[in-house]
């Protein structure tokens, strides 16, 4: 989301390595399933006829992707584009039909059910659509249920969930039950229940889709506030483009169980693939989202480069008020580089919406 | 395309109509030719070979018993440890044990047991229920009876339990056994219960155990259902959330699918208590002990007061039970809403103090002969059996002229004309029909399924007994459908009925079949009317309950729309609710059968004749046995036709 992250290049030369390894990974439900992604043919296939041919449905098709520590990586897709599958396949709550899954180099597909389990309780927590609190609990014993299922001590489970219950804001709520509250407190529940497991990585699917927009915005707030204190990696599945461009780093967009695009928000308005990325950020206000690099030009002979000086990844609607101020162009210069300049016309075009498409 | 399919339907079914009034014409015509020919008569008294074959097959069994290893090794056995539970059971509240004249724990232990559990289970209004349920069976005089018929119920749920749950839980769990074990628990419900009765007797011997397996059979398919119901509405969520965590599989089970389905399965138990209850009453024919048997012995020698006094017991015990288990259900979620700490510091104050209260009554109740046997100078029960008898013969001696008008008119003028047309028909004649009708309204499949299980009536000897248990059961159902489609519509369309009218309906189907006979056998005496008056009253709560539900399943939107192009409340409901809940008429109509089905035979015990006096002689008669054991089978082969048949029908009306 903001211009140092996206600098980070996970599969690049001397970078971290990477949490997340998807490699490949398939899907497919119905007969002879696994026959699917062995055959070069059927794998050309688009669904719908590989429907028609063999009675399968294709939910993940070959999609690969990395996620850094401390990412907030979101996978964003319309109903049906397989994302919340793509989710399940990493815990093998779904099992993928074939590809690799690396958390930390190990190949989580070949886990055997106890290590599985291990990775379960310890290094993945899920926040869920629907919340999936247990009714019979109260909230308190809903966020130690993961404790407890690991065998953790009655008192240890109580302290535990009691910090959490401070960190996603729940206090005086410990002893209700999820059904006395309301849906945006009972998703916080289910937050504060994937992070008493103190997990490495936290998962979320479509986690405020059932709130309305008002409750969604504070949550959404709260995932910010949380990951900039507790900082874990976080895989994040929605359908709402703004709540991608606001939480992640980094946004995959999935279609028909494949990968379109994986890119900054600002790599998406600014450089859409093809036309189903173009058209899907066609409303976004792009002064929000674009930075100068993506607007800046040439300098010409004519121009007067004494103006002020602004760095690449500085969001346009930032920039914006410099600009308009200066007498002359502002520079756009990184490591004292001059990479273009941006004057009030490139500016104007991005605020008043008329630029033309890239 | 709508359009189409409507316009077919249109076409089509006034000629399907149409096609099975001519084929019911002709019929007529032949039988007003051809009556009294081939009519495969046989008389009371009289065997076909296959009655002899098996008798002889009971013979057989009888003498090779404890030689067979089948027998030695498998259902003497299941007997034995069945019949060792049971009488534990019973030694604890209802039969003099250990060298005791009395069983172990008496009236005063057993009231107090009652109502402690009741109120552990449930609360402190239906503890009171029950301890007041409990000293009033006693009051009547009944306590012994009571309390077998309770150990009998109580034993037959444990072990209903013990298999039903675990069933449950794998029928909740995996799909394919469930696909599996539908059917199965589908033909356990289906087949009229006073059909298994003679043939458990064949492997397990009258007592008990034979009680016990007839009522397991019959009682535990609720409880299975409703625990794979629960566990299956389960929030997939739920229990994803579960194994993201990391818990196994045993863990999920233990700490998220039963709790949360918690709820549904006390309701199962519920069910299964009272299918229990209603299903012991009626092992009396197989010589259980209890209730049951006073009510048939009442109704075999006429005596409406002593059944009444008995009847009233049954529907005590079944009420406390009812309620105790609802009680138990609806305290699962009450719990969780009371949060106040003063209600649960009474509680277990309550449960400690009850629980002190309780031994004490329990001690007295062994040492002490008061406490043990009921006292018997407070006896209501004879005073009630001797009122009932009274009304009773008033009623006979002054409203017999209403009371045999309407028996007269509906036996005249409905029963007689449709039993001499079945039974009067050569049985060709009657078989053709049905196969054509069968054409018309299922298909070809539905056809040959009706021709197999003619040929099988035919073949178990008892044809003409068949036609008229069948004659009595088309009535007694067609006055279920026209119960169930006027009241059913008013509920339907009127909030107001439904909340009125539905406990009472519930409260209906919580009572054993055999209790409904009673009240008219007192208006009726004893006849084939009499069943049938009974039986249309056991039957209309489940077919009335159908149609309303499927009249409020119409959707408000197009009853709107035919309410806003200016319909009457008659044209609303001919014209559009009643032909949109057409499938849960067709539903409605197969129950309906199902169960008049299984009251006309109970119906034998009160002068219905036919196949349910056969079953009820076989058992009282040593050389009728294979021709009751006969009956037995021909009474499921009628429901199996007649189920199959409103099944294709209403396939077919789906598909239309």
């Amino acid at each position: 989301m903001t211009a140092q992250e996206v600098e980070v290049d996970p599969v690049g030369a001397g970078q971290p390595d990477p949490v997340i390894s998807v490699r490949d990974v398939w899907k497919v439900f119905g007969p002879k399933a696994s026959e699917v992604p062995k055959s070069p043919e059927l794998c050309a296939l688009s669904r719908r006829e590989l429907m028609d041919r063999t009675g399968c449905t294709a939910a993940v098709r070959d999609v690969g992707f990395d996620v850094a520590p401390g990412e907030v990586f979101v996978v964003m897709g319309l109903s049906g584009s397989g994302k919340s599958t793509l989710v399940r396949c990493l815990t093998r709550l779904v099992e993928p039909t074939s590809g690799q899954v690396l958390f930390e180099g190990e190949d989580i597909l070949a886990a055997d059910e106890k290590r599985l389990r291990d990775l379960r309780r310890n290094k993945f927590s899920m926040v869920f659509q629907h919340f999936g609190l247990l009714p019979h609990r109260r909230v308190l014993d809903n966020i130690s249920y993961g404790l407890e299922i690991r065998g953790v001590g009655k008192a240890e489970r109580a302290k535990r969930a009691m910090e959490v219950v401070d960190l996603v804001g729940l206090s005086g709520y410990e002893k209700s039950y999820p059904d006395q509250l309301s849906g945006g407190m009972q998703q916080r529940v289910g937050l504060a229940r994937a992070l008493a497991g103190d997990p490495d990585v936290l998962l979320f699917d479509e986690p405020f889709s059932a709130l309305d927009p008002l409750i969604r915005r504070d949550m959404q707030n709260e995932v910010v506030r949380l990951h900039r204190e507790v900082g874990k990696t976080m895989l994040f599945i929605t359908h709402d483009l703004s709540e991608a461009l606001k939480l992640g780093d980094r946004i995959l967009i999935m279609r028909d169980g494949k990968v379109v695009q994986v890119g900054t928000g600002d790599e998406l308005v600014g450089a859409p693939v093809d036309d189903y990325v173009r058209d899907f950020v066609r409303d976004v206000p792009r002064a929000n989202v674009l930075t100068l690099k993506w607007i800046m030009r040439d300098p010409r002979p004519d121009d007067v480069l004494d103006g002020p000086e602004l760095g690449p990844d500085v969001v346009v609607r930032d920039a914006t008020r410099a600009v308009l101020a200066a007498a002359a162009p502002v520079k756009v210069v990184r490591d004292g580089e001059l990479l273009g300049i941006v004057g009030d016309e490139e500016i104007l075009a991005v605020v008043a919406g008329q630029e033309a498409d890239a | 395309m709508a359009a189409v399919a409507v316009s077919g339907v249109d076409f089509r079914r006034p000629s399907r109509g149409v096609v099975v009034a001519l084929i019911l014409a002709l019929w007529l015509a032949l039988w007003a030719v051809l009556k009294g020919l081939h009519t495969l008569a046989l008389g009371p008294a009289q065997l076909t070979p296959l009655h002899q074959g098996l008798n002889d097959l009971n013979d057989a069994i009888g003498a090779s018993r404890n030689t067979n290893p089948l027998f030695l090794y498998f259902f003497n056995e299941i007997r034995l440890v069945i019949d060792e539970f049971v009488i534990l059971v019973q030694s604890l509240i209802a039969q003099p044990a250990f060298g005791r004249p009395l069983p172990l724990i008496g009236w005063l232990g057993v009231v107090a047991l009652a109502a402690f559990v009741s109120y552990a289970a449930g609360g402190f209004r239906v503890a009171l229920l029950a301890a007041a349920g409990f000293t009033f069976l006693g009051l009547q005089g009944l306590w012994q009876e009571s309390m077998d018929t309770l150990a009998l119920t109580l034993s037959a749920v444990l072990i209903a339990l013990l298999f039903g749950i675990p069933i449950g839980i794998w029928a909740g769990l995996s799909d394919r056994f469930a696909k599996i074990i539908t059917p199965v628990l589908d033909f356990m419900q289906t087949m009229p219960t006073f059909v298994y009765l003679a043939p458990l007797t064949l492997f397990f011997l009258i007592g008990p155990a034979s009680a016990t397996i007839a009522t397991l059979i019959y009682a535990a398919p609720p409880a299975i259902r409703l625990t794979a119901h629960g566990i299956r509405n389960v929030p997939g969520d739920t229990v994803e959330a579960s194994e993201s965590l990391g818990a196994t599989r045993a863990q999920t089970l233990g700490k998220v699918l039963l709790p949360t389905a918690k709820r549904t399965i006390i309701l199962g138990v519920n069910q299964t208590m009272m299918a229990a209850l209603s299903m012991v009453t009626i092992a009396a024919l197989i010589d259980a002990p209890g209730l049951g048997k006073t009510v048939i012995k009442a109704l075999q020698t006429l005596d409406v007061g002593t059944a009444f006094n008995a009847g009233l017991a049954i529907v005590v015990l079944a009420i406390v039970l009812d309620r105790v288990t609802t009680a138990a259900g609806t305290r699962v979620e009450r719990a969780r809403q009371n949060r106040n700490p003063l209600a649960a510091k009474v509680r277990t104050g309550g449960l400690i103090g009850g629980g002190a209260l309780t031994a004490v009554a329990i001690w007295l109740s062994y040492t002490y002969v008061w406490a043990a046997e009921f006292p018997s100078d407070g006896e209501i029960g004879g005073s009630i059996a001797k009122g009932v008898a009274t009304a009773t013969d008033w009623v006979q001696g002054n409203l017999s002229g209403i009371t045999n008008g309407v028996k007269d008119f509906a036996t005249l003028v409905l029963v007689d004309p449709l039993q001499s047309v079945l039974t009067g028909s050569p049985w060709w004649l009657v078989a053709a029909a049905v196969v054509a009708i069968s054409v018309v309204l299922g298909g070809v499949r539905a056809a040959i399924g009706s021709a197999v299980c003619l040929g099988l009536l035919v073949a178990t000897g008892l044809w003409q007994d068949a036609m008229a248990t069948l004659a009595s059961t088309l009535v007694a159902t067609a006055a279920v459908m026209v119960l169930g489609v006027v009241v059913g519509v008013w509920m339907g369309r009127s909030s107001h009925a439904d909340r009125f009218i539905r406990p009472v309906l519930d409260a209906a189907q919580t009572m054993p079949a055999f209790v409904y006979l009673v009240p008219f056998l007192a208006l009726f005496a004893a006849s084939r009317f009499t069943a049938i008056v009974a039986a249309v009253v056991f039957a209309a709560p489940v077919a009335i309950k159908i149609v309303a539900d499927g009249v409020r399943a119409v959707s408000p939107t197009t009853v709107e729309a035919a309410t806003a192009s200016g319909s009457s409340a008659w044209q609303t409901i001919t014209k559009v609710q009643l032909p949109m809940a057409r499938q849960a008429l067709v539903l409605a109509t197969n129950q309906g059968l199902i169960y008049v089905l299984s009251m006309v035979v109970v119906g034998g015990l009160v002068g219905a004749g036919a196949l349910g006096y056969d079953v009820v002689a076989g058992f009282s008669q040593g050389q009728l046995y294979g021709k009751g054991l006969a009956a037995g089978l021909a009474i499921v082969v009628l429901g199996v036709l007649l189920d199959r048949l409103t099944r294709a029908a209403a396939a077919r009306t789906g598909r239309a």
